[in-house]
């Protein structure tokens, strides 16, 4: 089975971030595999160690996101391909799908497309169903578990997490899969794959090469990136007598502040 | 003209929804436009008078059975059919996991962008002009569509007022006959549907954190041997006095990630950058050391309470009230307070 993994490179979680010269900027911080495509990548692996195949790591990124790739090599990808062109500096995820979409349309004809949730820098959480859109197939979203997948049947079953519980849904292959933290632990990438990955060359597709030559134009932009303002918030510490005592006490506190 | 899209599950609209409905209204106003809503699915005509008390001027109902259960690519269908119809310059939806994909694929089929989970919005002219957070809050952002329509965007749960019920009441309800595909998914069923509030909508969420499994103190039964599976018993015996103090509050029960991969709660459970974002009105965190991955969840909590053994965890540092100890004596000494006071009101 063809499995392709969508990824892309944002900073570490613990990263600060500010705003300089009217852009976010995160310092030093580390640049890093989106957390929730550590679990794409996992599943794509799960997926091809059960049904054999192979699996493709695709990202749209600029010159350093070929570390992500390389980390996705690490763990067990194998192959990659990066998506760079100055074209999509400023792109929104109207642009980002599209590129994307023409990517998977190059490559092998996968079965399976696998997305994170969402990506931890512009937090929007769509690119997955927007893929699948461009692409003509089922959506299967927010997926915290696959009870079922018949690769010879082509039918796939998938657990998603809504807010209010779990909807179990069944669809044709292909599919595009995003999914959640829940749905597995990830491995570490093996001291074999990081040599491994440490050689590849990794080959880049310009927006030419994926056939976008116009239809590149965004439809957002973003005049000002600005600081949330500063909590106010001094920490009044609720103290003296036994729990009880303190538990009155704060209890008080709520209500004269209105809290509760 | 302002489309609103009412989400709902079994049977009810989420209240963001009507938040949603509520930022269109007032963005409909400041342009001398109409709002409208879309409500979709199968015995949802009461969702569709709800939306007109909370002063929708039309709402499109599509009452069909293809839509008896959420399924993005027929529901896209649907809105799309509906929006390119009404010509609508912007389209609101709130910010759920359903609503949220729907509003991504929408924006696909009409070629225009896509502004996800905002908690501000302004009008420059026609253009909206949307306030959204990124980096999980770290930092905002202002997010424009000068040139495409629609404008599409979906609205942070409260981050906006909900409408006055019965505000609204001179509308229509415009029964829709859609000319929709089947789609090649098929809906099974549903488990481990909590009725309760989602994290999302709660006013109130009581967290906690891998302090709930330290409190030496309590033996696990002889049969549990496994120190893990110990530790677990543990933090359940911990969870429940979150449980206990949460059901007095009316709140939902959250956790920080430490807690939820140690098994101690399902990761729905999660507060925090890869978990859910909230913002309620009290949240009070217990045995929780405020990871920056865990603020950035929860920062726009209007207050937050502390209960921690260390006097240093950085969790303070966003609290305004705070209580050093052992959560194990606090929550329920907290809970029999709330009680007497609760029982006196
Ligand atoms: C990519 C990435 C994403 C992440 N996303 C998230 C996320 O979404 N949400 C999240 O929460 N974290 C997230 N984290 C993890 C985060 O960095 C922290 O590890 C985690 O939040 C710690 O959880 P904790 O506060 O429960 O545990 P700890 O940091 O271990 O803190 C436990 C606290 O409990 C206190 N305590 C212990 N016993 C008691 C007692 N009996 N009574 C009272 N207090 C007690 C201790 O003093 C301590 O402060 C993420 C990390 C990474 C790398
Ligand atoms: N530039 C990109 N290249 C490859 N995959 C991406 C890119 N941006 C987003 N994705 C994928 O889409 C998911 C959701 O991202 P987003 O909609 O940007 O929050 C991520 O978890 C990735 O799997």
């Amino acid at each position: 089975m063809n499995i392709v993994v969508c990824v892309k490179q944002t900073t570490d979680t613990a990263a600060t971030l500010s705003v300089v010269d009217g852009e976010a900027s995160y310092g030093d911080a580390a640049l890093v595999l989106n957390p929730w495509d550590e679990y794409a990548v996992e599943q794509a692996l799960l997926t091809k160690e059960a049904e054999g195949g192979k699996v493709t790591a695709l990202c749209l990124g600029p010159d350093s996101a070929e570390d992500a790739l390389k980390q996705a090599l690490a763990m067990g990808c194998d192959e990659a391909v990066l998506i760079l062109d100055a074209v999509f500096e400023s792109a929104d995820t109207l642009v980002v799908s599209r590129a994307l979409a023409a990517g998977i349309e190059k490559l092998d004809p996968p079965e399976l497309v696998f997305f994170g949730k969402s990506a931890v820098d512009s937090d929007t959480g769509v690119m997955g169903p927007q893929v699948a859109r461009r692409l003509g197939w089922p959506s299967l979203n927010l997926v915290a578990a696959i009870p079922e997948l018949d690769a010879s049947a082509k039918t796939i079953t998938v657990e998603r997490l809504l807010e209010e519980g779990r909807q179990i849904v069944s669809g044709r292959l292909p599919a595009v899969v995003s999914v959640v933290k829940e749905i597995n632990e990830p491995r570490y990438p093996s001291f074999m794959g990081i040599r491994k990955a440490s050689k590849a060359e990794i080959p880049r597709w310009s927006a030419a090469d994926v056939g976008l030559s116009g239809q590149i134009q965004p439809a957002l932009s973003w005049p000002e990136i600005l600081a949330p303002e500063k909590s106010e918030a001094v920490c009044e510490l609720i103290e003296g007598g036994d729990a009880s005592e303190i538990a009155r006490k704060l209890v008080d506190r709520l209500v004269e502040e209105k809290v509760i | 003209m302002v489309i609103v899209y009412i989400d709902h599950f079994d049977g009810r609209a989420v209240p963001a929804s009507w938040e949603a409905l509520n930022v269109g209204r007032g963005l409909a106003e400041e342009l001398g436009s109409e709002i409208k809503a879309v409500v979709l699915g199968s015995d949802v005509e009461g969702i569709a008078q709800e939306a007109k008390d909370y002063g929708a001027g039309e709402v499109f109902l599509a009452d069909l059975k293809v839509l008896e259960h959420f399924r993005p690519e027929v529901y896209t269908e649907a809105v799309t059919q509906i929006v390119q119809e009404q010509g609508a310059e912007i389209v609101l939806f709130p910010t759920t996991g359903r609503a949220r994909e729907l509003a991504g694929m929408l924006a696909i089929d009409l070629d225009t962008g896509v502004t996800p989970d905002v908690v501000a919005v302004e009008l420059e002219g026609s253009v909206v002009v949307a306030t959204r957070p990124i980096y999980a809050g770290k930092l905002l952002t202002k997010e424009v569509n000068q040139a495409r329509r629609p404008q599409i965007l979906t609205t942070r749960s409260r981050s906006f007022q909900p409408p006055e019920k019965g505000t609204g009441g001179e509308g229509v309800i415009t029964r829709l006959e859609l000319e929709l595909s089947e789609p090649a998914t098929e809906v099974q069923g549903y488990k481990e549907s909590n009725r309760g509030t989602s994290l999302s909508d709660a006013a109130i969420i009581v967290s906690g954190g891998r302090g709930t499994s330290n409190n030496p103190s309590l033996k696990p039964p002889p049969e549990i041997t496994d120190e893990k599976e110990q530790e677990i018993w543990r933090a359940h015996q911990g969870f429940e006095l979150i449980g206990e103090l949460a059901k007095v509050l009316g709140a939902a029960v959250g956790a920080s990630r430490a807690a939820v991969d140690a098994g101690f709660i399902p990761y729905a459970n999660q507060v925090g950058q890869t978990g859910k974002v909230v913002s309620p009105d009290l949240y009070i965190a217990c045995g929780i050391s405020g990871a920056i991955q865990h603020l950035a969840g929860m920062r726009t909590s209007k207050t937050i309470v502390a209960i921690n053994k260390d006097p240093d965890a950085p969790i303070y540092k966003l609290a305004r009230f705070g209580v050093v100890g052992d959560l194990f004596e606090i929550v329920p000494a907290l809970t029999e307070a709330l009680r007497e006071k609760l029982d006196k009101a």
